[in-house]
C-alpha cells in the first residue's frame, strides 16, 4: 500500500485515495460533431501500460481533490505527483 | 524429570510444572515448553496422521515450517482452533491439544488403508477418478470427499476473542530477533533511530541463543554467551521497541507491513479473560532489514516421514534449548557441516549417536570435532529406507556411486530411535519477495537469494544467504550501516571464529535400489506428495512449477511448503534435465504463516462490522414497531406492521390509505446536494438530459442523470432556491457517488464554472405527506399559507415557519398523489414528524415505509434507479424520450445516446406487463420469453418491479424486455420451476394516466 504526496495535503495513506484511471483524456469539446468511432476512442479506449502511466487520483477520503499522479505500475513508484490543468512532467 | 528430559537449561524453568492435555490423556511439562517439547519430552512422536494416506506422523520441527505436528486446540469449546502448529504454540496451564485427521483415534486410524492402496491414489487421481458417471458426483462422491477430506474443525460458535488493530510508524523495522536481527537492531536505535525489532517466538537469540560449540567464537565468549550480553545490553535501549511472539504477515509495498502479536495465546485460559488476543500491527517503517533466517531442508529417500525424522537443527534446539532429548539412539543424516553440531552437542550429554553423510569428506572444524570425540560417521552413504510403523526403529543405508546418481554395495541396517536429517538450508526469501524484490539462483549450495537491491529494505544474515557466523557478522555489520548511512558501529572490530564449511554436496532425490514407483520418498509432508507424483504430473505433460504444484498441490498445506518446494523444484529440474535458476520459484503470497480471521477483522465486528445511519425520526419508527431495511448504510422503515400483521398485509394496508386519505414517508435519507454558483444553472444543464435555464426561482424539477455511455445513473428532483442556488435530492443509495461524480467534471472538465457543491444529506429532516387529504393537514400545520393550486402549484417550494422554526415546503410527488414535503433541519426532524402525525389524526394519517413507497411509485409507472435500471439502460428504453432534451448542445451521455449500439430497436425497454390471473404475482428477476416451445428458452427480458396493487386490485409489474415499446398488447410467458405464468404487455402507468390525483 503506497504512501501518495496529495499536492494539497501532503503525505497520506493510499487508504484515503480513490484512483480515477488514465490521466489526459480531455472530454471533447464538440461530441455531437464526432464519429461513432472517435466518440468511443473518448468513452472506452484506455491504456493499460506496464510501466509508466500517467492516473487521475482523488483524495476522496481527505480533501476530494483530484490531481494527476505518474505511477510505474510494475513496480507502483511514483514519480511525480501534479495538480490538475498542470503540465505532466517528462517522465 | 521424564527420561527424556535430560538437560536444565536457562529457557525452560524446570521448577514450574504445568499440566496439559493430549487426545485426553494428562502429560506435564514446565514453563518455557513447547507443546511439542512437552510432548517429545513424554516420548511422544506420533502427533498426526497424514493428509491423504493417513500415515502415522511425528513431529519434524521447532518453527512454522512445522509440517506434521497440526494440532486441534480446546476442542468442543468456543475457543476451539484448528490446525495450530505443536512446534508453535506455547505450553500453559490447562492446555487441551488433540490430534487431527485420524477417526477412530490416532493410533488406530481406519483411513491408513489409504496407504496400502496407495499405488492406486496417484497424483490427480480425485481429477481422473471422479469424472463419472456424472450424475454421481453430487450425491455420492462429493459428501464422501468431503466427509474424509480438511485438517481439523471449524469451531461452530461466535469467537469470544478481543483482537485489535494497531497503526505504528518507525525509522527502522527489523523483521528477525536472531543475530543478524540483533546486530541491526543494536546499530540503528544506537544512532538515534526510532527502531522496532519483531520476533515470532517468545524470545530472541534465534538459533545461535543454543549455539554452544567451542568452534563458534565471538568476542572470545562462545556464540551463546555473547549473544546473551548483547541482548541484555539490547533491552536498556530507549528508542528501541522489542516485539516477541510476533509474527510478520506481510509486507508490502512503500515499506507497510502487518505482523501478528500474540498477546494472551499463551497464558492460562484464567488468566486470558477479557483480554485481547492478538494484534495486528500496520507498520510504516522508512527503513525494513529483513533478518527472517533460514528452514533447514529435509532430505529426500525412501520412508523419511516416520515418527522419530525430525530436522537436524531442530533436535538440537530441543536439547540445549528445551532440555529434551528426540531420541537416546540416534542417528544423523546430512548433506553439510550444520548437522555435526547437533552430534557433537548429543555426544557430549552422553546420547548415543552416529553420522551418516553423503558427502565423501568434509575438513572443517566442526567435522573434525565429531571425529575426534569417535563419532562414528559413514562417508559417502545415503539411507535407502527406514522402518517402524509409529516410530522408527531402524535404518537401512548403502554407499553412493562415484555421481551419487545410485547406489552401490550391501545395504547395512543401524538401529536407532531418531532419525535427524539435514539437507542444508533455504534461506527465508519470503518477505523480500512480496515487498517485490527478485531472486537469484546461487548454483554452489542451490539457494535463491534475494538479488535486486531496494532502496527501502536490505536483507541480512541467512536469509540473505549467508550461512557461516563469520560471514554473517561481517556482513550484516557492513550492510546496515551502508543502508542507514553509519560511519561505525560497537560490532566492527570484534573478532569471529567459526567452523567452515568446504566441502558442499546436493542430491535433491536421494537414489535408491527400489524402483521409483515402489518408494514413498516424501517432499510435502502435509499433503502427502512424493517424488513420485511430481514425475508423474512431469510425465502427463504439466511443466510450469505452477502447474505441478496445483497438480500434485505440493506446497499448498497450511505450511505453505516451507518445507517442500525447494525439492519440488529440483526433482523437477533434474527431471526435465534444465537448470534450477531457470525455473523461477513459485509466488510467495502472504501471509507468512496463518493468521486468523479474528485478527485480519480486529475491532470491525458486531455493530462495528459497518457504520449505521439513522435519521433524526428514528426513535419514533422503532416506536412504532417499524421493520427496517438496509439502503446503503441507512436503515429505512420498510413498513409499519399493525397486530401482527404480515409484509403483504401491511403493505396493502399503507397503500390504500396513502391513496384513500394519507400516508406520511420518512424521506430524509435522500441525497441532498446543496449548489451555489453563478454557474449553478448551467452546470445543471450540463450534468442532467433536460434543460434548466428557464426554471423559475421556487420551482421544482425532475431530472434524470446519466453516465457518459448514455446510460441511467441516478434521478431526483432539484430545487431553485435563489438566482443562482440550487437544492438537487438524489436516490438514497446513489448520493456519495452523484457527489463525487460530480465534484469530478467541476474539478477536471469545467474549473472554469463558478459552481459549488455541498452535501447537505443530514442537514435536513423530510416528512413527505401525501394522498388526497395531505393539503387540509398542511392547512392545519401552517394555518398562514396559502395551499391553493394558484399560489402554490405543482412542482414549486415555499418558506414557511412551524413552531418558530424554518422550513421549506416542496410540493412534488413520487406516488402520483397531491403530495407535499416538508424539509426541516435535522434537528428538529422528529418534533416535526410528530406533528405532522397528530395534524393528520382525523384523517387517519398512515406512516407508510418503502415496500409501500415504491408499489405506490409502480402503480404510477416512475422508475427506481437501480431497480428498474440496472446500468444499460438509457432513458430512450425507460420510453422516457420527454426528458431529453434535444435543444441543448451537450450534457454528460448526450452524444452516447446515438451510438449504433443505443439506437438498436430490439434494446431492452421498460413495459408494463399484467398477468392473465389478476391474483398471480410476479417474482422480481423472473426470466420473460415469447416462445414455449423453443428450447433452450429464448429470454427476451426479465421482471423489474412486481406488486400486488390494492387500488386497482390486480398484479402489476414492470419489466425490460427486447424491443418491448412495440409489443403493447402481446402475450408473453414467464415460466417458473413449476409453471408458466401467462403475461400480456401492457402501458407501464397503471393508474391515473392522466395525472388527475395530483391536482385532486
Amino acid at each position: 500500500m503506497f504512501v501518495i504526496n496529495c499536492p494539497y495535503c501532503g503525505e497520506r495513506d493510499q487508504s484515503e485515495f480513490s484512483c480515477g484511471g488514465e490521466a489526459h483524456i480531455l472530454r471533447p469539446k464538440q461530441p455531437t460533431e464526432l464519429s461513432d468511432d472517435e466518440w468511443a476512442e473518448y468513452l472506452f479506449m484506455r491504456k493499460n501500460i506496464k510501466g509508466v502511466q500517467f492516473e487521475r487520483w482523488n483524495h476522496a477520503h481527505g480533501c476530494r481533490k483530484w490531481f494527476n499522479m505518474v505511477r510505474d505500475t510494475s513496480n507502483d513508484k511514483i514519480h511525480a505527483v501534479y495538480k490538475m490543468g498542470e503540465k505532466p512532467p517528462v517522465i | 524429570m521424564t527420561k527424556y528430559r535430560i538437560n536444565k537449561t536457562r529457557f525452560v524453568d524446570q521448577t514450574k510444572t504445568v499440566s496439559f492435555t493430549f487426545d485426553g490423556k494428562k502429560y506435564h511439562g514446565f514453563e518455557g515448553d513447547t507443546l511439542a517439547s512437552a510432548l517429545l519430552s513424554n516420548g511422544i512422536h506420533l502427533v498426526g496422521r497424514s493428509f491423504k494416506y493417513h500415515r502415522p506422523r511425528g513431529i519434524m520441527s521447532c518453527g512454522s515450517e512445522e509440517p506434521n505436528a497440526i494440532c486441534q486446540i480446546n476442542d468442543n469449546t468456543d475457543l476451539t482452533e484448528p490446525n495450530v502448529r505443536a512446534t508453535e504454540i506455547e505450553l500453559y496451564e490447562g492446555l487441551k491439544a488433540s490430534s487431527q485427521n485420524c477417526w477412530p483415534s490416532l493410533n488406530f486410524d481406519i483411513g491408513g488403508i489409504n496407504n496400502l492402496i496407495s499405488p492406486f491414489i496417484p497424483a490427480g487421481f480425485y481429477y481422473k477418478t471422479f469424472m463419472w458417471p456424472k450424475s454421481f458426483w453430487k450425491k455420492i462422491y462429493e459428501p464422501l470427499i468431503r466427509l474424509s477430506a480438511g485438517l481439523g474443525k471449524s469451531p461452530t460458535k461466535p469467537d469470544p476473542d478481543i483482537y485489535d488493530h494497531k497503526h505504528e510508524h518507525c525509522d527502522v523495522l527489523v523483521i528477525g530477533g536472531g543475530i543478524s536481527g540483533i546486530i541491526s537492531a543494536k546499530i540503528a536505535a544506537k544512532n538515534n533511530l526510532k527502531t522496532i525489532l519483531i520476533e515470532d517466538k517468545n524470545i530472541l537469540g534465534g538459533s545461535t541463543i543454543y549455539q554452544n560449540n567451542k568452534n563458534f567464537i565471538i568476542d572470545n565468549q562462545k556464540s551463546n554467551e555473547w549473544l546473551m550480553n548483547e541482548i541484555s545490553e539490547l533491552e536498556k535501549l530507549d528508542n528501541l521497541i522489542i516485539k516477541t511472539r510476533t509474527s510478520l504477515a506481510a509486507f508490502h509495498s512503500y515499506n507497510y507491513l502487518l505482523a501478528k502479536e500474540n498477546i494472551s495465546d499463551h497464558l492460562p485460559l484464567d488468566k486470558k479473560n477479557g483480554s485481547i488476543r492478538q494484534r495486528l500491527w500496520k507498520i510504516r517503517a522508512d527503513k525494513v532489514i529483513v533478518a527472517a533466517g533460514a528452514i533447514e531442508r529435509p532430505l529426500i529417500f525412501n520412508n523419511n516421514d516416520r515418527p522419530g525424522i525430525i530436522l537436524a537443527n531442530s533436535v538440537k534446539k530441543y536439547l540445549d534449548f528445551y532440555g529434551v532429548s528426540t531420541g537416546l539412539n540416534n542417528i544423523i543424516f546430512t548433506n553439510n557441516d550444520s548437522a555435526y553440531e547437533t552430534a557433537v552437542s548429543l555426544f557430549e550429554k552422553g546420547i548415543s549417536v552416529k553420522i551418516v553423510d553423503i558427502r565423501k569428506k568434509s575438513s572443517s572444524n566442526i567435522v573434525k570435532n565429531a571425529e575426534d570425540l569417535g563419532i562414528q560417521i559413514y562417508w559417502n552413504s545415503t539411507v535407502v529406507n527406514t522402518f517402524g510403523y509409529k516410530k522408527i526403529k531402524s535404518i537401512e543405508i548403502m554407499n553412493l556411486s562415484e555421481d551419487g546418481s545410485n547406489v552401490t554395495g550391501n545395504k547395512h541396517e543401524i538401529q536407532c530411535d531418531c532419525l535427524s536429517i539435514s539437507g542444508g538450508w533455504t534461506p527465508m526469501v519470503h518477505m523480500h519477495t512480496q515487498s517485490g524484490g527478485k531472486l537469484d539462483f546461487r548454483e554452489i549450495d542451490q539457494v535463491f537469494v534475494p538479488s535486486e537491491k531496494s532502496e527501502n529494505h536490505i536483507n541480512v544474515g541467512s536469509c540473505n544467504g549467508d550461512f557461516e557466523l563469520e560471514e554473517i557478522f561481517k556482513n550484516t555489520t557492513i550492510k546496515v550501516k551502508k543502508f542507514l548511512n553509519i560511519n561505525e558501529s560497537s560490532f566492527d572490530k570484534i573478532s569471529v571464529l567459526c567452523s567452515k564449511e568446504l566441502e558442499k554436496k546436493n542430491i535433491w532425490l536421494l537414489p535408491n535400489t527400489i524402483s521409483e514407483g515402489k518408494t514413498k520418498s516424501f517432499i510435502d509432508f502435509q499433503n502427502d506428495s512424493t517424488a513420485k507424483d511430481i514425475k508423474l504430473a512431469l510425465r502427463e505433460g504439466f511443466k510450469s512449477i505452477e502447474h505441478v504444484k496445483r497438480y500434485t498441490t505440493t506446497g499448498m498445506a497450511t505450511d505453505q511448503g516451507k518445507l517442500s518446494n525447494m525439492h519440488a523444484l529440483g526433482i523437477i529440474a533434474d527431471t526435465a534435465g534444465v537448470k534450477m535458476g531457470t525455473l523461477g520459484t513459485t509466488t510467495f503470497r502472504p501471509p507468512f504463516t496463518p493468521l486468523t480471521f479474528g485478527a485480519i477483522v480486529g475491532r470491525s465486528v458486531g455493530k462495528f462490522f459497518d457504520v449505521v445511519r439513522k435519521t433524526s425520526i428514528h426513535e419514533w419508527h422503532v416506536q412504532n414497531n417499524a421493520k427496517f431495511e438496509n439502503v446503503g448504510q441507512w436503515k429505512r422503515p420498510w413498513y409499519y406492521p399493525i397486530n401482527n400483521e404480515n409484509l403483504h398485509e401491511a403493505v396493502q394496508r399503507e397503500s390504500k390509505a396513502a391513496r384513500d386519505s394519507a400516508g406520511i414517508l420518512d424521506a430524509s435519507t435522500l441525497g441532498k446536494i446543496d449548489i451555489q454558483g453563478s454557474d449553478a444553472s448551467e452546470f445543471l444543464n450540463r450534468v442532467y438530459t433536460n434543460a434548466w435555464s428557464k426554471l423559475g426561482i421556487g420551482k421544482c424539477r425532475y431530472g434524470l442523470m446519466l453516465n457518459e455511455d448514455g446510460m441511467v445513473y441516478d434521478d431526483g428532483v432539484t430545487t431553485r432556491l435563489g438566482e443562482n442556488h440550487y437544492l438537487m435530492t438524489t436516490t438514497t443509495g446513489g448520493a456519495s457517488n452523484v457527489l463525487s461524480k460530480l465534484e469530478d467534471y467541476l474539478q477536471t472538465e469545467w474549473p472554469e464554472l463558478d459552481v459549488y457543491l455541498t452535501s447537505v444529506t443530514d442537514h435536513y429532516s423530510t416528512a413527505s405527506i401525501c394522498g388526497p387529504n395531505s393539503r387540509k393537514i398542511l392547512k392545519k400545520l401552517f394555518p398562514n399559507k396559502d395551499f391553493s393550486d394558484e399560489t402554490f402549484p405543482h412542482m414549486s417550494y415555499q418558506d414557511a415557519i412551524i413552531d418558530k422554526i424554518e422550513c421549506r415546503i416542496m410540493r412534488i410527488s413520487f406516488t402520483g398523489e397531491l403530495s407535499y414535503e416538508i424539509n426541516i433541519e435535522s434537528k428538529y426532524g422528529k418534533s416535526l414528524w410528530e406533528n405532522c402525525i397528530k395534524a393528520g389524526e382525523e384523517y387517519k394519517i398512515t406512516p407508510y415505509g418503502t415496500e409501500t413507497m415504491h408499489l405506490l411509485r409502480a402503480e404510477k409507472g416512475f422508475i427506481i434507479v437501480g431497480q428498474d435500471t440496472d446500468g444499460t439502460m438509457t432513458p430512450i428504453d425507460l420510453q422516457m424520450d420527454w426528458i431529453v432534451s434535444k435543444k441543448k448542445y451537450d450534457f454528460i451521455g448526450k452524444r452516447s445516446l446515438y451510438r449504433s449500439d443505443t439506437i438498436r430497436e430490439d434494446r431492452k425497454q421498460l413495459v408494463g406487463l399484467l398477468t392473465d390471473d389478476p391474483n398471480e404475482i410476479l417474482e422480481e428477476g423472473a426470466q420473460i420469453v415469447s416462445e414455449l416451445d423453443k428450447k433452450p428458452f429464448e429470454m427476451i427480458g426479465h421482471v423489474t418491479s412486481s406488486y400486488f396493487s390494492p387500488n386497482l386490485n390486480k398484479s402489476i409489474a414492470l419489466a425490460v424486455v427486447k424491443g418491448g415499446k412495440k409489443m403493447k398488447g402481446q402475450k408473453l410467458f414467464v415460466p417458473m420451476e413449476n409453471k408458466n405464468i401467462n403475461v400480456t404487455v401492457s402501458d407501464f402507468i397503471f393508474l391515473d394516466k392522466e395525472n388527475k390525483r395530483i391536482n385532486a
